[in-house]
């Protein structure tokens, strides 16, 4: 496991992981995204309460899991920039934080635009609405932190401590709609026992979540692809590898 | 392990072991603030405040909508099944607003106990499936609204 971590870690090795890895998640990405779509809001029935309008699941939903997954792969970059100090690992930091912003973002307002019709309000200051936004300012908060430093260990280092602290609001976003009375409703994807969501919609939605992880993944490593060229420019590596 | 390298891994799970105790500490703390509502036997029991704004949230009681015939004022009663808090709103209610369905409301009770509602939302179940199914399970689950393509406003 550790030589893995090694290979990660050295740039060119990643250079090249990078370039495979996104010739083969583009199509996959791009096919699971238009089949899922599709799927979910052309196929898919209508919700016996909500008629079409829920529809919208099938962006909110993989959304914010992905938002909230993609913080821990924050954290632990994070953590492995902190600890072992892995250049790779602060590069992937400031690639995924806008990343996850624009996720929790498209959460926020897909979510807002379902609320009016259904609850009768854009916006309600519940627990589970309050902490995903305080989870789009961590977001905003690392990018911000990684930007204000002219020294890069120790943007790296403030961006690190700052979402590792951040990983505590993961949680609660989670089990906000359990701990807590909320307008928002519990959690319809169970892990155990059944889903309170029928199958005939429930596969779109996996599908499409599993697009989404695919597409944060894309967008991530063309981000730290795309900071390797511009950090590498002149390295004698990344000139071979272009000629 | 290098030992400084067991050093920095030992602060940054302290970062995490602090920032998590004091946010526990402070959601404990709030717990009472961060309930989007109170359920409706907090307020017959009186455990609600009455002297400012809050919510109340429960299930719209079965047969309990009375509607006024001169105005948008409507009446009904909402439980969690341990207590009763009948509610007055006057306006618009939202699309999924029915009986035996969740419902927020925010306003505050009036001296008689009753709660005159300023804002009343509806608040959703995790259930999704078809009308089909939802019609298959009528018969078990009686409190289930049915859909109809041209309902709503």
């Amino acid at each position: 496991m550790w030589s893995i971590v090694h290979k990660m870690g050295s740039p060119p090795w990643f250079y090249r992981f990078a370039n495979v890895a996104i010739a083969w998640l583009l199509p996959i990405v791009l096919m699971a995204l238009v089949v899922g779509s599709i799927w979910g809001l052309l196929i898919a029935p209508p919700d016996y309460r909500q008629g079409n309008s829920y529809r919208i699941i099938f962006i909110h939903v993989p959304a914010a899991v992905v938002a909230l997954a993609g913080y821990y792969v924050m954290a632990t970059a994070g953590l492995m920039s902190l600890v072992w100090k892995i250049k790779m690992a602060d590069t992937a930091m400031r690639a995924l934080a806008p990343v996850g912003a624009a996720l929790t973002f498209v959460a926020l307002v897909t979510g807002s635009i379902w609320g009016k019709p259904t609850w009768g309000a854009w916006w309600v200051w519940d627990a589970r609405i309050t902490s995903m936004l305080i989870l789009f300012f961590l977001y905003l908060g690392v990018m911000a932190l990684s930007e204000a430093f002219d020294n890069k260990v120790a943007a790296a280092k403030a961006c690190a401590v700052l979402s590792l602290v951040g990983t505590v609001n993961i949680p609660i976003i989670y089990k906000s709609v359990d701990w807590w009375y909320s307008l928002h409703q519990p959690a319809s994807i169970k892990f155990t026992g059944e889903s309170a969501i029928d199958a005939s919609m429930l596969y779109p939605l996996l599908l499409m979540i599993v697009a989404f992880y695919g597409l944060f993944a894309l967008t991530v490593l063309l981000r730290m692809r795309a900071e390797l060229l511009i950090t590498y420019s002149q390295s004698a590596w990344l000139r071979s590898e272009l000629s | 392990m290098h030992p400084k390298r067991k050093q920095r891994l030992l602060i940054a799970i302290c970062i995490v072991a602090f920032s998590s105790t004091a946010i526990g500490l402070v959601s404990y703390a709030l717990r009472g603030n961060i309930n989007l509502f109170y359920p409706p036997a907090d307020v017959a029991a009186g455990k609600a405040p009455t002297d400012r704004a809050i919510r109340v949230g429960g299930m719209v009681v079965e047969g309990s909508i009375k509607r006024s015939e001169t105005d948008l004022t409507t009446v009904f009663l909402v439980t969690d099944y341990d207590g009763v808090v009948e509610v007055s709103y006057t306006g618009i209610l939202p699309d999924l607003f029915a009986e035996g369905e969740g419902v927020v409301a925010s306003g505050s009770l009036d001296s008689r106990g009753r709660f005159m509602a300023t804002e009343v939302l509806a608040k959703h179940d995790e259930n999704y499936m078809p009308p089909e199914v939802a019609a298959a399970l009528e018969g078990k689950k009686p409190k289930m609204g049915s859909y109809n393509v041209g309902e709503g406003s």
